[in-house]
Formats: structure tokens, sequence, C-alpha cells
């Protein structure tokens, strides 16, 4: 893999841009891998890069019914935080955000991670009680945060309207080191790296069986023929129920569709992450300079990629309260994501009923800002067999033990 | 908008009406029971892609809770149905037949 850097775009400039490589490999299925991972997205690819690169297993294959980064990971806001409350959480988002700070230098692939800052709007007493009580255990747990009152968030914020009739905002939970990446750029430079240590991303290549025998995975049947695995990783977000139909077991999740939508770029007028949860509402400002816009989910079962209008219509009408600007805007583009669910808003990263099968899934409506902390805690789990320290909370044992990582009331709708 | 038919008081409600209430003829396990059961019972979900019975509430109208068949790949609506029964009424059940040949959800086909 030939490098990116100044100098190369200076020699490629000097030849009329003939030198460029293909950033990936798109390779004919072999017969058989060691792991195969289920789904091209943001984690399943980065559960295949540190497989590789901290693990020594290259013989990976990345399966992907559509393209690369097309699913969640092409459709989320972008936003990365680690303000968390409970602990097991705080430290794998606090990693995933760690590792966003050089994962451009660490992949040679610039993934734009912007530490912005990411500011939750307390607009209700009991949101300034619960932010107070995540700054608290934030503390505890080394990430840094803050609970800052209503005119440090107006100047950070010039564009809020602090004083609206049925949103006031009485304070803010202040994280000044999260920020936004470019969603696509994090799939691609994962992609890009995983091919360079000679992993297979086989693309437009849909699993249709999960081939058991003995309580044991021997293999995937896909369009593309049947290919055969020592282990098997489940990274499918939104279709975790699917597959685990195939493979025949339950999952503790409901998959539904999540909303974003993002106006006319206009000139620079927000330069943090603001996220208003009592109204369902988060934006931020692209590079582009289009404000990203992202809703609240559906209450229903749904795998259509396409979400209720009214939910759109219910974020835009609280962001024009807290926003007045907003309200002159047009909105460009709007789209779905399927997301799946679990009873306490926690991802579930694992081992399955199936011995050598393995799963990270649940992640809910935050699983892009997890994601080098996803991949890095499930290539731990498929290397080893066993959950590292940076997942063991989260296996789906949790449900029948009783232990939930309840983030549900923590944060109440975004995460 | 997904609209669905109250069966109580006939009304053809929008989504806005209504509440979503999950997965529909769970059988409830409480104290007492196996945790295995228990656990199904609080947590565990058919999340099917493809046909899907559901509990609804009309929240904004009559208040009742009633029950959906509903496609999660289409959105289709096949029908709705009192909250009183156990298992999906077999006109509805024919109706997904015909559409959908050998369909199954937990034990219903």
């Amino acid at each position: 893999m030939r490098r990116y850097s100044a100098f190369a775009i200076a020699r490629e400039a000097a030849r009329y841009h003939t030198g460029w490589e293909r950033a990936w490999r798109s390779p004919e299925p072999k017969k058989k891998y060691d792991v195969i991972i289920v789904g091209a997205g943001g984690h399943g690819l980065a559960t295949a890069y540190y497989l590789g690169k901290n693990h020594g297993i290259t013989n990976v294959a990345i399966i992907e019914k559509g393209w690369l980064g097309g699913g969640n990971t092409g459709r989320n806001t972008t936003i990365i935080r680690s303000n968390y409350l409970q602990d097991p959480s705080a430290a794998l988002y606090e990693k995933a955000r760690s590792l966003y700070e050089t994962m451009s230098q660490d992949l040679n692939y610039n993934v734009m991670f912007s530490p912005r800052g990411v500011i939750m709007l307390a607009q209700t007493q009991h949101e300034v009680r619960g932010y107070q009580r995540t700054a608290h255990a934030n503390a505890l747990q080394g990430v840094k945060t803050e609970f800052i009152g209503p005119e440090r968030v107006k100047e950070l914020v010039p564009i809020i309207n602090i004083d609206g009739p049925r949103y006031p905002v009485l304070g803010g939970l202040w994280q000044e080191r999260g920020g936004t990446g470019r969603h696509d750029a994090v799939a691609w430079g994962y992609a890009r790296a995983c091919s360079d240590m000679g992993m297979d991303i086989i693309q437009k290549c849909e699993v249709i069986g999960v081939r058991q025998e003995g309580g044991k995975v021997k293999g995937v049947d896909t369009t593309k023929g049947p290919i055969d695995c020592d282990k098997l990783g489940l990274v499918v977000a939104g279709n975790s129920g699917d597959l685990a139909n195939m493979a025949g077991f339950r999952l503790p999740m409901e998959s539904v569709a999540l909303q974003a939508l993002v106006s006319e770029p206009i000139k620079p007028c927000m330069d943090v992450v603001v996220m208003a949860n009592t109204v369902h509402g988060y934006m931020s400002q692209s590079d582009k300079g289009e404000m990203v816009i992202g809703g609240g989910t559906d209450g229903f079962n749904n795998y259509t990629q396409r979400g209720s209008f009214h939910h759109v219509e219910e974020t835009v009408r609280a962001l024009c309260e807290t926003f007045p600007i907003v309200s002159r805007l047009k909105m460009l583009r709007q789209w779905g994501g399927i997301v799946d669910v679990t009873g306490d808003r926690s991802p579930v990263i694992g081992k399955t009923p199936l011995g050598n099968c393995f799963i990270n899934a649940g992640w809910g409506t935050g699983g892009f800002k997890a994601i080098p902390g996803g991949g890095w805690a499930t290539a731990e789990l498929i290397a080893k067999g066993e959950p590292g320290p940076l997942c063991a909370e989260f296996g789906m044992e949790r449900f029948i033990e009783g232990r939930f990582i309840d983030e549900s009331v923590a944060a109440g709708v975004a995460h | 908008m997904l609209t669905l038919q109250c069966p109580y008081c006939g009304v053809w409600a929008e989504e806005t009406e209504l509440h979503a209430e999950g997965e529909a003829h769970l059988k409830r396990f409480g104290p007492g029971s196996e945790d295995e059961a228990f656990e199904g019972y609080l947590f565990m979900r058919e999340n099917p892609k493809g046909v899907h019975f559901e509990r609804w509430r009309h929240s904004n109208g009559c208040g009742k809770f009633f029950h959906a068949a509903r496609s999660t790949t289409t959105l289709e609506v096949f029908g709705t149905y009192s909250a009183q029964t156990l298992e999906p009424p077999q006109e509805i059940k024919d109706k997904i037949s015909a559409k959908y040949p050998g369909w199954s959800w937990r034990e219903f086909a």
C-alpha cells in the first residue's frame, strides 16, 4: 500500500494523478478463512483491523450484503462523545473516543476527527440533576466533562435561544474533547488498512444461512456460495435479529428506524455539537456548512430504512424554538437507518449459544462513536474466545443475571 | 404515515394517535418462574424480518390496547384484532398465507 502524504499529492499532481492505487481489493471469496466477520460497517471493519493489528490474525474475510459502510455507518450524525453514566459504558466509549484522536495517523487515512466539543442541553430540572450526576460519575471514571450554566452555553453557541417558553436552557453537560468525524472515511480507512493486511472484503455478498455442526459454526452460506470458517463474528447492526434467526438463537433486541436530515449549506454559525434530549433533537454543522440534524426513533419494528415523517416534524419543531435561525432553512435530504435496541440501551458484545460465534450488536442509536472501541473489544473477544476487560460486562448473559448497564435512564433518547 | 383501524372504536387512526407497545402474544412469567422463562418474557424478542404481530394502544383515542399484524419489510398491514385473544384470528392468518406462503412466527403459521 502506498502511503498517503503531502509528498504523494505533490508527486501525483506532477503526473496528472495517474499513480493513485485502489484503496482496497475486491476479491472473490476463498473456500475457508480463520475468521469471517459478517458486516463491513464501521464495527465489522474495526473488528477485522484490530484482529490483524493487535492479535496477528489476518486470514479474515469481511462479508457485506451491500457496499461497505453503506448501512448505519453512512447514515449517522457522526457525533463522538463518551459522557456516559455507567462505568462499563464510560470505559468502552472513552476507549473509542481516545482511539479516534489518533485514528488518522494510525490508518494513514484522514478521518477528519474534529474534537469541537459536545453539549448535552439540560432543559428540565430533571435533566439538570441527571447531568450533574453524570458529570460527577465521569469525574470518577476519568472522563473529562463538566456541568455548565446557561450563560456558558450561550457563549459556546451564540445562535441558541436560552429562554424559550417551552424548553428553556437551564445548563448543559459539556464534553470538550467530544466532537465529530467523517463517517465514510472511518469505514474507508479501516477497509484500506484491512485490505493491506491481506484480508478479503467481499461486498454484494449476502449471508443466507449459518451452517452448524455439533453446536458450532462450520461456515456461512452466501449469495456467492458457501464459505467455511473457524470463528464467526456477527457485526450487522440493524440486521442482528435476522442473522440470529438464521443461526437459531434469539436476541434481546428489536430493530427500529432512526432518522436524520441535513439542511442546505450556510456560513459557519455553530462550532460545537448540541444535543437536546428532552426534545429529541441534535445538531451540528458539517464542514460543507450543512446543519446535520438527528431525531428520535420510531416505536415499531421496521427493516425498511424509512422512518415516520412525524418524527422529523417533532425534531424540527423543537429545534426551531431552541435555534430560531433554523426556521428559515430548507432541508436538503432526509434518510433513515435501522438500529437494534436492547432493553437497557447498551450494546451486546459477547459470546452466543454457538461456541465459536460471537456478536457485536445492539448499539441502538449510538454506534458510530464507539466504532474503534467496539472493534477493539470484539477483536479481543474473537481472538481469545473470551471477553477482555473492555467488554466483560457487555455479554448477553447480563439480561438473565439482571446486571443491566442501564443507559436508558441516564441518557433518555439520544446516544 | 402508518394508519391502523382500532378494532374497538372503528376509527382509522394515524400513527400519531397510536402508541406502539411491542411484541404481541407474549406469555407472562413472573417471580418464581425459571430464570430463562423470565428473561425470555422480559427481554428476548422475535424481531423478524417480515410478518410480525404486535400490540398497539389507541392512546390518543379510545385508550384501548389491540393487536396488529404487519410486515416489517414492506410496512403492509394485514389487519388489526382484539386484545382478548391468545393468537391471531384465522382470517388474518389466511390473508398472510395468501401473500407469503410458508410464513411462520413463533408457533403460528
